[in-house]
Order: C-alpha cells, then sequence, then structure tokens
C-alpha cells in the first residue's frame, strides 16, 4: 500500500470515527448524568437506521432532512422510555437499571425484527467522490463526518450555554445538591436520557447513509460505544468525539500491519485495559 | 449436622428432581431437549447467583466460562480423542482458571464498571477464538460421528448427556445451598451488602470475590463442554453468545437472587415461557417483545424476583424457602 | 501500664487539605480516650488512619507493640480492632444476629457460625436488641441501628473499640443507656475511643480527652482540664462558663 493508500484510510478512518463518536455521545451522557447503562443504545441505533430509510424510501426526502425528524422522534422515544422504564428504578442497585434498559432493548428489537425482519437494506443515495490530490474521499463519508461534527458542537453549546444545559450538567455533578437548589430533576433526567437516545438515532440515521445494515446491527455499535465511551471517559460526552476518532484510526490502521480480524481483539483488550487502570471516577466518587 | 435437614435445601432439590425426572419417565426425545435446556439453564443460572445474588456482583458476560469451557473440552475430544468426563473436566478447570486470573484484576471494579469489563472480557475472547487457528478460527470445530460410539451411538450419548446434566443441576442446588450456609457465604453476602463494612469487620474481600467467581465460573465450564458435545459443533457465535449471558440473568432475576430455589424456579420459568412464546402462532413473531414486558414488570414491580416476594410477603416462609 | 495503641506524628492530606497534623497520643489498656473538636477536625480521618482505610502520609501507628502502619481494614480487624461508623453500616438484607454472627466470624477470634451464633445471641442481649435478632436489619430505627453497629463491633471481642458518634440523633433516655453500654464494655476490659458532640456524655465517661481542631491537637488531658483549658474554650467549646455545666452530674 502507497503512502497516499494509508492516508485515505488514516482520512476514512478519521471519518467514520467522528460518527462512532457521535453513537458513543448518548451512551455515556445518559451514563454520566445518571448512572445508568442503556442497554437499549444499540437497537436505538438501528431505529434510526430504519428512520431514515423508511422516510427516504417512502417520501424520497433527503437523507440529511430526515435526520432532523428521526431526532424528535428520538428525543420523544427517549422520554417516554425514561418515565416507563427508567424513573421507577433509577436509584435501585445497578443491576436493576441494567435490566430494565435490557428488557426496553428486548421489546424494541422484538417489534424492529417483527415489522422489518432481519434482512439488509440500505439507504441508496451517493454523492460522489471528492478528489483531493492524490486521496478519494467518499461524498457520504465526509458529509456524515461533518453532520456529526456539527450535532456535537450543538450539544456542547446545549450542555454549556442554555439553562436546561446548565441543569442536565448540574444533576449530573449532584443530583442531591441540583435539586436543593429547586432544579427539577424528574424533568432534567427525561430529557437527559431523550437527549441521548436522540443522539444515538441521528448516529444511527448516519450511519445508514455509509453501510448497509439490519435490525440487528445496532449491536456492534452499541459495543464500540462502550469501548469509546470507555477510552473518552465515562460520563464525558465530548470525550466521546475524540474516543470515537482513536477507535476510528485503529480500525484503519490496525488491518495495514494484522490481519483485519485481530481489530475486536486489541478494542476490546484496550477497552478492559482502560476500565482496570482507569484510577480516578472508577473507585468510590460516585455514590 | 442440622442444616441438612433444613427444608430449604430439600424443597431446592425436590422440585429440581421433578423437572428433571419427566423426560426419564415418558422416555420421549423431544421432552428430553426441552428439559435439557432448563436443566442446563438451572446449572448456568445458579451458579451465577453465587457471584450476582450472593456477592452482588453484575457479571454479564459471564458466558465466556461456558464458551471457553465448552471449546476446551472440544478441543480435547476431537484432537485427543479424549472421554467426555475427562473433557468436560477440563472444561470446567478451563473456566476456573479464568476466573482465578480475571478475578484480582476485574474485581475490583465495583457496579456497572464490573458489568462493562466482563462484557468487554467475554467479547475480547470471541474475537480472539475467532482467529485462533487450533480452535478451528471462525469456523469453530465439529464432531466426528465416531466419537459418540464409546457411548452406545449418538442417541444413547444424548440420554447420557442428559443423565450428567440433570447430575449437575441437582450438584449445583446442594453446592449453592452449602455456600448459602457457610462461613464463605456469609462472608459473601456482607460484601454484598457493604463491602467496605464488611473489610472492616475482617472480610477479606478480594479472597472471598475471586472464590466467590472461581465456583461461578466452573459449572458453567463443564455445562458448556457437555452442550456443545451433544450438539457436535461448537463456533465462537455461538459459543459466546452475550445474550445467553443476559438471559441467564434473568432467570436469577425472575426467580430471586441470593436464594437457592431462585434460580432454579426461574430457570425452569423462562425456559417453558420462551418455549410457549416460540411456538405460539400468535406469540411467535412478538415473542422478544412479551419476555422484554414481562421483564420490565418484574424489575419494576418484584425486584426481589418470585421467592424472594414470598419471603418478604410471607416472613414465615423463610424458614422453608432458602 | 502497657500501652494498647501508640499514635506517632500522624499526618494525613487530601490534596491541598491538611486534614491531620501530627497527631500524636498513647492510650494504655483499659481507658475510655474521648476524641472531640468541631466538625471537620479530622476526628473521623484519624479513625479512618488507626482503622487502616487510609494510609498516613506520615508517622507510625503501633498496637499491642506492633507497628501496623499500613495495614489494610480487614488485616487491623485481625489484630483486634474494630468499630462504628458515623453513619451507620448494617448489612441490610442480613437479619440482625446474621449482622453481628459476621462481626464474630471475620474478626480477631475467626469463629466458626455455631460459636459466631452464641457470641452473638449473647452480645444481642447485652445491647438488648435480642429481642429483635430474626429480623432484617433494614428493618430497625436508627437507634437500634446504633445498637446494632455496637453489638457487630463487640462480637469481634476486640482489644480496641473505635466508636464514632454512637450517641448523634438519638433522645435523652436512649442516650442514657447508650452510656450505660459503653461503661459496662469498659469493664469487661476493652478499650475504647469514642468519637464524640454529645459533651456532657464524653465528659462523664472519658478518662483522658483529646481535642482536635483544623487537625492539630491542640489539647489533651483529663475532662477536668480540658473544660478548663483557654484554648479549647476559645476553639470550640465559646462559653467560659461552660467547664461547669458540663462536669455536673445529671
Amino acid at each position: 500500500m502507497g503512502s497516499s493508500g494509508l492516508l485515505t484510510s488514516l482520512i476514512d478512518g478519521i471519518l467514520i470515527g467522528v460518527v462512532y463518536g457521535l453513537a458513543a455521545m448518548g451512551l455515556t451522557l445518559i451514563w454520566g448524568v445518571m448512572n445508568v447503562i442503556n442497554l437499549s443504545h444499540g437497537t436505538i441505533i438501528a431505529f434510526g437506521m430504519f428512520g431514515v430509510y423508511l422516510i427516504f424510501t417512502t417520501l424520497g426526502l433527503n437523507p440529511y432532512l430526515t435526520l432532523v425528524l428521526v431526532a424528535i422522534l428520538g428525543l420523544l422515544l427517549g422520554v417516554a422510555i425514561y418515565f416507563i422504564a427508567i424513573q421507577r428504578v433509577i436509584d435501585a442497585p445497578h443491576l436493576s437499571t441494567l435490566l430494565a434498559t435490557f428488557a426496553v432493548n428486548m421489546i424494541l428489537l422484538g417489534v424492529g425484527t417483527a415489522v422489518f425482519t432481519t434482512n439488509f437494506r440500505n439507504v441508496d443515495y451517493a454523492l460522489g467522490n471528492i478528489q483531493m490530490g492524490q486521496i478519494t474521499v467518499l461524498g457520504t463519508r465526509l458529509v456524515a463526518a461533518l453532520a456529526a461534527v456539527f450535532v456535537a458542537g450543538a450539544l456542547y453549546f446545549f450542555l454549556y450555554k442554555t439553562r436546561p444545559g446548565k441543569y442536565i450538567r448540574a444533576v449530573a455533578n449532584n443530583r442531591a445538591a441540583a435539586e436543593l437548589m429547586g432544579i427539577p430533576s424528574t424533568q432534567i433526567l427525561a430529557l437527559s436520557f431523550g437527549i441521548g437516545t436522540m443522539l444515538a438515532a441521528i448516529a444511527g440515521g448516519l450511519i445508514a447513509t455509509l453501510f448497509p445494515f439490519t435490525i440487528l446491527s445496532g449491536g456492534v455499535y452499541e459495543l464500540k460505544s462502550f469501548v469509546i465511551g470507555v477510552l473518552g471517559g465515562l460520563g464525558n460526552p465530548i470525550g466521546s468525539l475524540a474516543g470515537g476518532l482513536i477507535l476510528g484510526l485503529l480500525e484503519s490502521i490496525i488491518p495495514i500491519v494484522m490481519p483485519n480480524t485481530w481489530v475486536p481483539i486489541l478494542e476490546f483488550v484496550l477497552f478492559i485495559i482502560i476500565l482496570l487502570i482507569r484510577p480516578t471516577g472508577i473507585f468510590g466518587a460516585k455514590e | 449436622m442440622k442444616k441438612w435437614l433444613n427444608p430449604g435445601l430439600w424443597i431446592t432439590l425436590l422440585i429440581t428432581v421433578a423437572i428433571g425426572i419427566w423426560p426419564i419417565i415418558t422416555q420421549e426425545a423431544a421432552k428430553r431437549e426441552v428439559i435439557f435446556t432448563v436443566l442446563m439453564a438451572i446449572v448456568f443460572a445458579s451458579s451465577l447467583n453465587i457471584l450476582l445474588g450472593y456477592t452482588g456482583y453484575v457479571s454479564f458476560g459471564h458466558v465466556v466460562f461456558f464458551g471457553l469451557g465448552g471449546y476446551v473440552g472440544m478441543y480435547l475430544i476431537k484432537e485427543y480423542e479424549a472421554s467426555i468426563w475427562l473433557a468436560a473436566l477440563a472444561g470446567g478447570i478451563a473456566a476456573g482458571l479464568l476466573a482465578f486470573l480475571l478475578g484480582k484484576a476485574i474485581l475490583k471494579l465495583r457496579g456497572a464498571y464490573f458489568a462493562l469489563v466482563t462484557i468487554g472480557v467475554n467479547e475480547a475472547m470471541r474475537a480472539f477464538v475467532n482467529n485462533f487457528q487450533p480452535f478451528g478460527g471462525p469456523i469453530g470445530l465439529e464432531l466426528n460421528f465416531k466419537v459418540y460410539k464409546p457411548y452406545g451411538g449418538p442417541a444413547d450419548a444424548l440420554w447420557m448427556v442428559y443423565y450428567a446434566t440433570f447430575a449437575l443441576a441437582i450438584l449445583v442446588a446442594v453446592l449453592s445451598y452449602a455456600v448459602k450456609q457457610s462461613k464463605f457465604g456469609l462472608s459473601l453476602m456482607a460484601i454484598r451488602e457493604d463491602e467496605d463494612a464488611a473489610e472492616v469487620m475482617g472480610v477479606v474481600p478480594h479472597n472471598a470475590k475471586t472464590w466467590a467467581f472461581i465456583l461461578s465460573a466452573i459449572l458453567p465450564g463443564v455445562v458448556g463442554v457437555l452442550f456443545f458435545f451433544k450438539n457436535g459443533n461448537i463456533e465462537p457465535a455461538g459459543a459466546f453468545r452475550l445474550h445467553y449471558s443476559i438471559e441467564n440473568l434473568v432467570m436469577v432475576m425472575l426467580g430471586g437472587q441470593g436464594t437457592v430455589l431462585g434460580p432454579v424456579l426461574g430457570a425452569f420459568g423462562y425456559q417453558r415461557l420462551r418455549g410457549f412464546l416460540v411456538t405460539n402462532p400468535i406469540f411467535k413473531n412478538i415473542q422478544l417483545s412479551i419476555a422484554g414486558g414481562l421483564l420490565l414488570l418484574i424489575v419494576l414491580f418484584i425486584p426481589a424476583g418470585a421467592v424472594g416476594w414470598l419471603r418478604n410477603r410471607f416472613p414465615r416462609l423463610r424458614r422453608v424457602l432458602s | 501500664m502497657t500501652m494498647l495503641l501508640q499514635v506517632e506524628g500522624i499526618t494525613k492530606r487530601f490534596g491541598g487539605l491538611q486534614a491531620l497534623t501530627k497527631v500524636t497520643f498513647d492510650l494504655p489498656e483499659g481507658q475510655i480516650l474521648g476524641l472531640i473538636g468541631p466538625n471537620g477536625a479530622g476526628k473521623t480521618t484519624l479513625f479512618n488512619v488507626i482503622n487502616g482505610i487510609y494510609a498516613a502520609d506520615e508517622g507510625r501507628v503501633h498496637f499491642r507493640n506492633k507497628n501496623v502502619t499500613g495495614y489494610k481494614p480487614y488485616e487491623m480487624a485481625r489484630q483486634g480492632l474494630a468499630r462504628t461508623h458515623q453513619i451507620v453500616r448494617p448489612l441490610n438484607e442480613l437479619t440482625v444476629r446474621e449482622n453481628v454472627m459476621a462481626g464474630a466470624c471475620f474478626g480477631r477470634e475467626n469463629h466458626g457460625l455455631g460459636e459466631a451464633t452464641k457470641i452473638a445471641n449473647e452480645v444481642l442481649a447485652f445491647v438488648k436488641l435480642d429481642g429483635k435478632a430474626d429480623q432484617l436489619a433494614s428493618s430497625l430505627n436508627v437507634a437500634q441501628k446504633k445498637r446494632l453497629e455496637m453489638a457487630r463491633a463487640l462480637a469481634a471481642r476486640p482489644y480496641l473499640l473505635l466508636l464514632d458518634e454512637v450517641l448523634a440523633g438519638l433522645n435523652p433516655s436512649e442516650i442514657a443507656s447508650m452510656v450505660e453500654i459503653v461503661k459496662n464494655i469498659r469493664e469487661q476490659g476493652v478499650t475504647i475511643i469514642m468519637i464524640e458532640h454529645v459533651m456532657k456524655a464524653v465528659m462523664n465517661v472519658s478518662d483522658r480527652i483529646i481535642v482536635l481542631d483544623y487537625g492539630q491537637q491542640i489539647a489533651e488531658g483529663t475532662p477536668q482540664e480540658i473544660a478548663n483549658d483557654p484554648k479549647v474554650i476559645e476553639a470550640y467549646l465559646g462559653d467560659p462558663k461552660l467547664a461547669e455545666k458540663l462536669m455536673e452530674e445529671d
């Protein structure tokens, strides 16, 4: 492989990595705010994929426009999930919230499988190639990455510059204290969960423009989101973008030096090692 | 010796025997296959319960022990013509060894971090086996028909595996009870309730947790060998199926975590319900959603599970339901 | 007089915060040492250092003539140390008896379950919780949970017992009965360090008192001396007449 080939796969890695990062952002936001690992994350990503697919194929809308609709539906779905499945067990041991979100996953996946079957779909939409010297980049990848960066930027703005965003950070920091300050924690938790699923749905919609998918495809991205979340620091949504970049680069570089199938081993070993040695935040601090 | 007369043990054993003896009486192969999945789940879920219910550590990737044990056993049978018994033993030892090696490192993580790292371990193992040529890489290992010959041919071998799994289910019930009634069990439950306070009392948390982890890993490793021997083949996606781990967590929850009887009832209830939903024409397509809905109702409204609920509701039952 | 515990120059910092500065004292066997001081003075931190939960940045701890600096909490338990927590930490889903058995099983004497049951029953009778032995610990009220904490620590049959605010949150009659229990424990030959905010009680019970303020040991002496020490009055007690009030017997 020549240097332009290497550069092409690096750039591809970066572009895909940013989209991975967006997918992980939803997971890690929810974790950071309410200490819940959302095991329905993957299926919600898949719902995002199918949302874009359905609107695109039936209404013929531009897939990037449909993302707006998918985002709104994702937000509403998340808020609904919070009130139905999470609120009652939010202070229960971890097993309860893990199983509650897993139950939601089963429900959504069951409906998804019944409606969509497990056949492959793809969003048949292309933006051609973009040529920069020796390097060729697929247009859809570039746009997906830009869209992901835009959404991440919007999230940052929302969390740091708006009142509800500041409330979310306050609740994440110390829920009891936030409640004493008069912040309506239930609404804020529901909103956070909604934003988390919204991000997952948007990421799914973007991924749908890149690769073929089934209703089960979300599981792969959920696992990647775990890895990214840990890389970037669980509970730190913006760190996810960095974690996504690392993962994207690993996936583009490792196949150059060893067989493709070794990528997941290295990813998960890295995941385990980081969980084990990351000293802060793991012990005690969160109680 | 008084504790061995406790009804808590005998009720559990009675129910386990009642479940397992049914196909033996009717001698139907189809029924045997149905109950085999129940007995296997009893072994897996009760083992998991030692870590989850007694010690309070949520091992999401527990299927890694099932898969690794299965692979080690199948490898020995295929490459060295080992007997199923030796292979099963080796599978259990391999699983226990993995738990021992992992334990010291990962059991210092608490709560959701521990759950996450066990998922990572399972996925890393799956990816590794996918690349590990002695285990057949992505294709896995397939047994030749002739390995069943020493056991009287495939049909008899299936019955033999069934009896072995039945015996394991009884063993796991006795083991769960013995651990729960022991000083070791008390140290695990103290850790579950408040690990730091337990350490102040003199419990050595890392030792106790590591032993709980090893104990909870061995029998899933053994039963993995039996299961894949019965199937005649093993491949990475089937051996390290994260979903199976989680289903077993659900069974423990359903029956009542931390109780001896709970995982037995939970395994029976879950597998029977699943069997009903999968075969019922109305529910077939939506069975996953219905199971999910039921799970959600249990998590939200009866978090102590069936046995836990009975014990809380009728304190007098505490003496008979262990 | 043999020294049960010798604390030499213990210093502990949390980031920039100096939690303890060169705390030094000897504790003879059989005494009750009171540890007082305003909130945040470092009293519980000192317990956590003696107990092995925190490693001290400087200094040494000797327990029964053995250097135990850097021992883990479970090692200290096996050396014969037991404690209660400021905020009670019952093992909620276990019965009251099982809670106390855990104290007996894993502490210094390392009993089996049978012997531990006997000890648990004795200790529960001693703290007057025997009627509740088969209930879940979570069903107890605060005063009962405090007594449970105490029973669990006692079941370990420790040489040294660290009591962290066992009187806080109790009403006057509960305080009186708890003070009786503490005195009875001392009569059994157990040495005690108690952190306490209920001044009257600590003045009555203690043989000696140490006053901590911002991690510094500002005074040490008999209750009489402490109550009349101008530094203590300024830093902590505030009221110059307090000495007399505190020393009154009820």
